[in-house]
């Protein structure tokens, strides 16, 4: 798309240098030779995204600054509300529903000049970690289509792995960013829970989601960052103040930094071998860089995952009742109300979803409360505390994003504990409410991208990108390999 | 052995704020249906609840007038279960850690312990058309979700009432503090005060408490009453046959004066609480506190008080002005007004002819063509003698239905009281001259007699001075002549 990345694509629309609509053109030609292989877009926003374009180009002969964005093409993962545009979550049950609004997201990236050009898939309601849960059928991983893209943003991943956009967005509840940004060597960033507004986002676990950015470089997902970050009113949960810049320091370096490799997590098992290389690789090659690199323990984060599994689908349980058949989407006719719910409940969640609801309504009901959510709970407040001892004297914290390269599509679909197991690393960062994010550090023996996430504490953002900036050089000059 | 009533209310209170508890649409009453929504009301996909400051505020203020501690930090939780008219299928209410608990409120002399107050969104309201109006029977159901998240403040007391009489002394004292500080329009009519009650019987003397039923759909102080006396009806004859009092939930109809079980599902609800993740818990700071505790009016209790002892008027008199607390505005505004009469007179003519003014209206007293020192001029037109009672009361009823001044209806309409002794004397003279058989009958006839013919001379002098005599006057002078004839 742009050698340059995001700022030179924008710099070259801003100037006149290019038109938008050109680079939509590109990037359009480019979805339609390889999307109907790759199945990353549901929808292709073909018609808005010209017009769009258009008023981007429209700006720029007035004189006007379309934003740090101008015409920068980009993918949505569907689970953000757009007005008008069919907004499915990958789900039957949301089919043919048009939003009459857009999240604030959206709303933050059209205002920055950028060009929407696509609604991408996803597992269904963001709840797998392969794509292949979504209902309109699974996402193919651009390096190896018999692979998955990882989940649940498959589809976002795999437009930015596929360069088919230099820039898109998903949503992150238990690795639903970074776990796919490593099977499809992409960056991936979680944000620090609050840091993006979720308004708009169709919440699979609220206390969970957050946004946050796809891009060829670091530095492409930190532009894509900074123009979505900040506080919204609209979300009760969106941290006040001014977003940490990230940007400006992204190229200091690592001299001095303290970094700790957290044992729970690159002992983890299953633990493909290159993938533990790459990982110690990677603090090598900080340490190189003059970073302080030593082991840490999180003792807790071997219980996140179980954890995950109780909360998570706690929320989503009560998230999910108002698909319902009663006000939007799917309705399936009933005897009464009570028949209606149930049968459109029945024909228009998928098994994993399901199977979610199940649990989440289990682990809260009166009597398993306590044993269940309850301790959940507990657990994450104890993965908040081994986090915050750790970051008394490190500045971010380093391990794999996921145990494994990218698997084969069908591979692990009927065996939901090994899906499941492919979040372990990625988990405790969003029990925690803190940032991390996959930088891609070589390929393994198939010529598979893996991928090494970088932790940090809350709003620690600006040392976490610098690390993964660092680890993106060492990749490029061949460390990795 | 008898057995002792306990009876615990719960009372949903819509709270008047400008707009509704999570969003910013418009919180009123009678709009076209699904006109006052958003994505956020209409909970969809994506949306997000924010608080609305001022439904903290108010819940202070209930905090302050009725004795809560308000704790450092309150937490929204979720209540899960289907129902069409609820657009999320839960509903944001709080849970274990509620923003009021431990108030009370004395009603008549007893205290009323009140165990918390808590905050919660309203939901929509369905009419289900055809099949009697139950959803299990309808063809179709239309939904208005305008109510969808409207504020609520739930009121629990505790079971420390005895007697519907009491019940209704709880509901009409929390109507009139709720009233006072400006947080609901407390209408039960219209739905913005809804009460249900937790009704069970036990042995006198007793401290256990026996089982409960749930009393739901009073829509009037009224059938408040009527349902807990029927209810506690049911259950002693109940007890007295040795019969076991099923925990239920029952409803009240009010055309057959009778609480009816609802066809009911075996297992009790589960609500699956869990806190709410989209919202932070809610911790008012010291400066909304004190803000909220030097803005509260003067309670009910207080006012009643003070109007007993400044003004001299009875329990009875200060609790119908309190218990309408615009019209006791009025009539406070009338007092301050008075050149002459009592502040006594006011109340008389405020709790009389105005109140009922009021009701038949509907209209509030604020709203009163006839200003407060209107109503004092009158009282002062009684005073010196201008005008009688009966004339005053025609006057006031002009005055109240155009505005009209006192003053300006008395000249317009030449009402002033004839209080000329020579002028009356005249007119007595003459009738006793027309009337002689009259005369001697009274001076003749048994008690009986006399005071029919003293209505009929009466009557003739009123005619005469076409109800403008002075009554006082005209009763001395009649009496003057009557037994000075008598007695020549």
């Amino acid at each position: 798309m742009s050698a340059g990345g995001v700022e030179a694509l924008a710099s070259e629309v801003r100037s006149g240098a290019r038109s938008g609509r050109e680079v939509v053109e590109e990037s359009l030609g480019a979805i339609e030779d390889r999307n109907p292989d790759l199945a990353a877009f549901l929808r292709v926003m073909a018609d808005e995204a010209r017009a769009a374009a258009d008023r981007v180009d429209a700006m720029v002969r007035a004189g006007d600054d379309p934003g740090p964005l101008a015409g920068v093409p980009v993918a949505l993962k569907d689970n953000f509300c757009t007005r008008g545009v069919p907004t499915t979550c990958g789900s039957k049950i949301l089919d043919g529903w048009r939003p009459p609004y857009s999240a604030t997201v959206v709303r933050r990236l059209v205002d920055a000049g950028a060009v929407i050009v696509g609604k991408t898939n996803l597992d269904e309601f963001a709840m797998g970690s392969s794509t292949e849960n979504s209902a309109f059928g699974a996402t193919h991983n651009p390096h190896d289509p018999a692979r998955v893209p990882g989940g649940s943003s498959g589809g976002s991943a795999a437009a930015v792995g596929a360069d088919l956009v230099p820039l898109s967005f998903g949503s992150d509840t238990g690795g639903s960013i970074r776990q796919p940004a490593s099977f499809c060597g992409v960056v991936g960033v979680k944000p620090t829970y609050g840091l993006v507004s979720r308004y708009g986002l169709v919440a699979f676990a609220s206390s969970l989601d957050q946004i946050g950015p796809f891009g060829r470089s670091v530095r492409d997902a930190a532009v894509g960052l900074e123009v979505v970050a900040g506080h919204d009113p609209a979300d009760s949960t969106s941290i006040h103040g001014d977003a940490p810049a990230v940007t400006p320091r992204l190229d200091e370096g690592v001299e001095g930094l303290r970094v700790g490799l957290v044992r729970e997590l690159t002992g983890v098992d299953g633990l493909q071998p290159e993938v533990a290389q790459a990982t110690s690789s990677a603090a090598t090659a900080l340490e190189a860089a003059g970073a302080i690199v030593d082991e840490v323990s999180v003792p807790s984060a071997a219980e996140a995952l179980s954890a995950y599994y109780l909360l998570a689908p706690a929320e989503a349980s009560s998230n999910l009742a108002r698909f319902d058949g009663v006000r939007y989407g799917l309705r399936v006719d009933g005897d009464d109300v009570e028949s209606m719910m149930a049968a459109t409940r029945a024909a228009g969640f998928g098994a994993e979803v399901k199977r979610r609801i199940m649990l989440g309504t289990y682990a809260l009901s009166a009597g398993y409360y306590d044993a269940y959510y309850g301790t959940a709970q507990r657990v994450r407040t104890l993965v908040i505390r081994d986090f915050d001892d750790v970051y008394r004297d490190h500045d971010v914290l380093l391990s794999p994003t996921s145990p494994t390269t990218a698997f084969a599509l069908g591979e692990r679909v009927d065996d939901p504990l090994a899906m499941y197991l492919s979040d372990v690393c990625t988990v405790p960062s969003n029990l925690s409410g803190h940032p991390a994010m996959n930088v891609p550090f070589g390929t393994d023996a198939a010529g598979l991208p893996i991928g090494v996430q970088v932790l940090a504490p809350a709003l620690g953002e600006p040392v976490m990108f610098r690390v993964a900036r660092a680890i993106e050089l060492a990749a490029l000059e061949g460390v990795s390999s | 052995m008898s057995v002792e009533p306990v009876i615990g209310l719960e009372v949903h209170a819509e709270l008047a704020t400008a707009t509704k508890l999570f969003c910013g649409c418009p919180n009123e009453f009678g709009a076209e249906a699904n006109t006052n929504v958003c994505p956020v009301c209409l909970g969809l996909p994506g949306s997000l609840p924010v608080l609305n400051e001022k439904v903290v505020e108010y819940a202070l203020r209930v905090g302050e007038a009725m004795h809560f501690t308000v704790p450092e930090e309150s937490i929204f939780a979720r209540k899960n279960y289907f129902y069409p008219d609820m657009p999320k299928d839960f509903q944001i209410s709080q849970y274990e850690d509620p923003i009021c608990v431990d108030g009370y409120l004395d009603v008549d002399g007893a205290r009323i312990g009140v165990e918390r107050a808590h905050i919660e969104e309203d939901t929509g309201k369905t009419t289900h058309v055809g099949g009697g109006g139950r959803i299990h029977d309808a063809r179709h159901s239309l939904i208005d979700y305008n109510r969808a998240g409207v504020p609520l403040l739930e009121i629990v007391s505790r079971p420390d009432i005895r007697s519907a009489e009491q019940a209704r002394g709880y509901a009409e004292q929390l109507r009139a503090v709720l009233t006072a500080i400006g947080v609901s329009d407390v209408k039960m009519e219209e739905g913005s005060m809804r009460i249900d009650a937790n009704v069970s019987v036990r042995p006198e003397g007793s401290s256990e408490l026996g089982t409960k039923v749930e009393v739901k759909n009073m829509n009037s102080l009224r059938s408040l009453t009527r349902a807990i006396d029927f209810e506690i009806q049911r259950q002693s004859d109940a007890w007295e046959r040795g019969e076991r009092i099923v925990q239920e939930t029952r409803h009240w109809d009010e055309d057959d004066g009778r609480t009816h079980g609802m066809r009911s599902k075996e297992e009790a609800f589960d609500y699956r609480y869990f806190p709410e993740p989209d919202l932070v818990p809610v911790s008012p700071d010291a400066g909304m506190r004190d803000a909220v505790r030097e803005a509260m009016p003067e309670l009910p209790a207080a006012r009643h008080r003070r109007l007993v002892e400044d003004w001299g008027i009875t329990d009875h008199d200060a609790q119908v002005l309190v218990g309408n607390p615009a019209l006791a505005d009025y009539a406070e505004r009338a007092v301050a007004a008075l050149e002459g009469g009592s502040a006594r007179d006011v109340v008389n003519w405020s709790t009389g002819d105005v109140l009922a003014h009021l009701n038949e209206t509907g209209l509030s007293a604020e709203v009163l063509p006839l200003a407060p020192d209107g109503l004092a001029e009158l009282v002062g037109l009684v005073a010196d003698g201008t005008l009688s009672r009966n004339l005053a009361q025609d006057v006031l009823a002009e005055a109240l239905t155009d505005g009209k001044r006192p003053e300006r209806i008395v000249a317009d309409r030449s009402l002033a009281q004839v209080s000329d002794e020579g002028e009356l004397v005249t007119v007595l003279d003459a009738l006793i001259t027309e009337n002689p058989d009259e005369v001697s009958r009274y001076r003749e006839g048994d008690d009986k007699t006399r005071k029919k013919l003293r209505g009929f001379f009466m009557g003739q002098a009123m005619k005469a001075t076409k109800g403008q005599g002075n009554p006082q006057l005209l009763n001395r002078l009649l009496d003057e002549r009557l037994e000075a004839r008598g007695e020549g």
